[in-house]
């Protein structure tokens, strides 16, 4: 019976669309990141684009972080889930239409958000600003790439779901029920709405999506990629079968409960923000377990890490990570929150995740990818990489570094008292204080974002000097 | 399957597709459950301060433009219960003092100040001045000027429909403000409806 299916399962994995969506990731990168360079220097030059209302910064900052989350994030995820899937369960995606009309929808998506977000066309929340004709598009994609997903894992010739796609899997539920709960509106037109609630609850709703836009978009979905591209590119086993299973449980429970630290002390209820924190604590046992298997993953291949770029972007990313959901619970601490909150020192720690988990874990995941969908094993030049890792690396320390100073110096200013009681510092006391800081984080960004320049170049001659030829499916002698 | 043996354990769950989601979908729905669903029940965050009433049709058009305009980015409204805080910027915000408010404009970062209690701490003339050109009245200021909103007229029928979706979600207008909501911006600009909301901001607690 194994042997009939096999004959007549199609031979070839169905690449096209993982082709499309790499390559999607990177172009959306560098258009993100050049954006976030630009509202980085508006913030020390204000008159940068003086007059031009789709210019200016309020319009511009939501559409630099959607296209880095959901451009270029979104991109990357969508690739690496589609080749995980059909490598791990050895068959083709199901539906290969239905996974190029994702490709092509979300393609849209960006391009909608990429003209509406300039013309002010917003819902006003963070994250969430795209309007509501847009969230339909999205809602409809998303089901599509759940369909095409979860019906590749239901077609597998392999017995056991791979843990990579536990978190894929986990990604695309939990952004689904988050984006339809938190884009609920009353339109007043086509390209105007009303948030369907107000104040408090409204609050909430967004934040317990905005925390699980990082907890699943930008964590769950990144760990997929962790669990399958460190061991394939270190040539290892993943360290414990068993720390994998502890710390996917526990991360996507904990993880829907700690929104309410990016709301403490405002007038959410003090029980809600009590139980926020309490979550964000325990939220660094399973996000350390999940960087403790990636890294040591690496055991008895450390030598690797000297002359192979890919894994250094692997590794450090998963540095990054540990850092940041070491900082992150640290922030939520209330007392510790009531000097950061409001603050650069929380750009500075989005950033360090952003940057140095999401990016990087993401970069060397596309560098390990581009080759082998272009008929090749290796990226056209492996000293590029070095380069763009280096350069990215200095981007990042300077860039979080002076957010952390930043951050800390304002607030500190904020609440400095003089011996009779009143306020040392006016606001904007705090304003000019921070200049140097903006434009040495004007500098990170820019090395970043030069970083990411190298890899268009390394790409384009890759896929240049390859070509797109059809992988096929290995035969096993029984599934 | 070649081998016959039973599953247990966690090999139960990453062996079937369906166990695998269900279990998922379970696992991650009950922190928002918990977390969201009694705020609407609690009377302290559902119901209005003293005094306090939905935005004019002026204001409302002002917080739509706040909104384009993506004042939250840089901009909190919301002061917490720190004593430097409240020093800085008047009496901490309560729960009832937003519940007209979809969305919420709360924001999380402050490049520039808290403007929760903005309303009436400077003149009509000052916010005019300081939107078109922030470094003329304070030379330190990063804020972005703002000069296309003296310029751009309100266009009255665009403002009913507003306050009917505001109707929808439960906001006290009668039908014949909702009418007569054109008529209180004709002849008004951005800028007009701007102030006007800034300066009807957090005056409901002292």
């Amino acid at each position: 019976m194994v042997a009939n299916a096999q004959a007549a399962a199609p031979v070839n994995y169905t690449d096209e669309t993982v082709r499309g969506f790499a390559l999607a990731a990177v172009l959306w990168g560098v258009v993100g990141m050049l954006v976030g360079v630009l509202i980085a220097a508006q913030l020390a030059f204000p008159d940068l684009t003086y007059g031009i209302p789709w210019l200016s910064y309020g319009r511009l900052r939501p559409l630099h972080t959607n296209a880095v989350i959901f451009a270029f994030g979104g991109c990357a995820l969508f690739a690496t889930s589609y080749h995980v899937a059909q490598r791990t369960c050895q068959v083709p995606l199901f539906l290969p239409w239905l996974a190029k009309f994702t490709f092509w929808g979300w393609q849209a998506v960006i391009v909608l958000a990429a003209i509406t977000l300039p013309l002010g066309y917003t819902q006003g929340k963070e994250y969430a600003e795209l309007e509501w004709p847009i969230d339909v598009l999205i809602a409809i994609v998303w089901v599509a790439y759940a369909i095409v997903f979860f019906g590749t894992i239901g077609t597998r010739r392999v017995r056991h779901i791979y843990v990579a796609n536990w978190f894929f899997g986990a990604f695309i539920i939990a952004v689904a029920l988050l984006h339809i709960v938190n884009s609920a509106v009353v339109p007043v037109s086509f390209w105007k709405s009303y948030s369907a609630y107000a104040g408090v609850q409204d609050a909430m709703v967004q934040w317990w999506y905005g925390h699980n836009a990082v907890g699943f978009f930008l964590t769950a979905g990144f760990l997929g990629m962790m669990y399958y591209y460190i061991p394939k590119q270190a040539e290892r086993p993943v360290y414990s079968y068993r720390l994998s299973i502890v710390h996917f449980w526990a991360l996507i429970f904990t993880y829907m409960w700690a929104g309410p630290h990016h709301l403490h002390y405002t007038a959410l209820p003090d029980w809600a923000q009590s139980i926020g924190m309490l979550f964000s604590l325990v939220l660094l046992a399973p996000s350390w377990g999940g960087m403790i298997n990636g890294v040591m993953t690496l055991s008895g291949a450390w030598h690797k890490l000297r002359d192979d770029p890919i894994l250094k972007f692997l590794i450090v990313a998963l540095s990054f990570y540990g850092m940041s959901t070491f900082e992150g619970p640290m922030m939520s601490i209330k007392t510790v929150n009531a000097l950061s909150h409001y603050t650069d020192w929380t750009i500075g720690h989005v950033h360090s995740g952003a940057l140095g988990w999401v990016g990087f874990i993401s970069m060397g995941s596309l560098y390990y990818l581009i080759p082998r969908m272009f008929g090749q094993t290796k990226m056209f030049s492996t000293r590029a990489i070095e380069l763009h890792f280096w350069i990215a690396t200095l981007g990042i320390v300077l860039y979080i570094a002076a957010m952390w100073i930043a951050g800390v110096m304002q607030g500190l200013m904020w609440r400095a008292l003089n011996a009779d009681g009143t306020l040392v510092y006016t606001f904007v006391e705090s304003v000019k204080a921070t200049w140097p800081f903006y434009v040495v984080r004007l500098i990170g960004g820019l090395l970043y974002l030069g970083g990411m320049l190298v890899m268009v170049w390394n790409v384009v001659m890759t896929v240049r000097s390859g070509r797109a030829v059809p992988a096929a499916i290995p035969r096993f002698a029984h599934a | 399957m070649a081998q016959e043996h039973n599953a247990s354990g966690h090999e139960r769950i990453e062996t079937s597709n369906f166990l695998m989601i269900a279990l998922i979908l379970v696992v991650i729905a009950v922190g928002g459950l918990v977390e969201i669903v009694p705020l609407f029940f609690q009377r302290s965050t559902t119901q209005p301060v003293a005094g306090l009433r939905p935005y004019e049709p002026l204001q409302l058009v002002g917080r739509d433009i706040y909104l384009r305009e993506g004042c939250y980015n840089c901009h909190s409204q919301m002061i917490r219960p720190l004593h430097a805080e409240t020093l800085r910027y008047g009496h901490y915000s309560v729960a009832g003092e937003f519940v007209y408010d979809h969305p919420f404009q709360w924001g999380s970062k402050r490049t520039g100040p808290d403007l929760h209690r903005v309303g009436g701490k400077y003149s009509d003339e000052w916010q005019r001045l300081h939107l078109s050109g922030p470094r003329d009245l304070v030379p330190e200021s990063n804020m972005p000027a703002y000069p296309w909103l003296e310029s751009a007229a309100i266009n009255p029928a665009t403002v009913p429909p507003r306050l009917r979706a505001m109707q929808r979600l439960g906001v006290l207008y009668t039908d014949a403000e909702v009418s007569a909501s054109a008529e209180a911006v004709r002849g008004k600009t951005e800028m007009d409806a701007l102030v006007a909301y800034l300066q009807s901001l957090g005056r409901h607690v002292k």
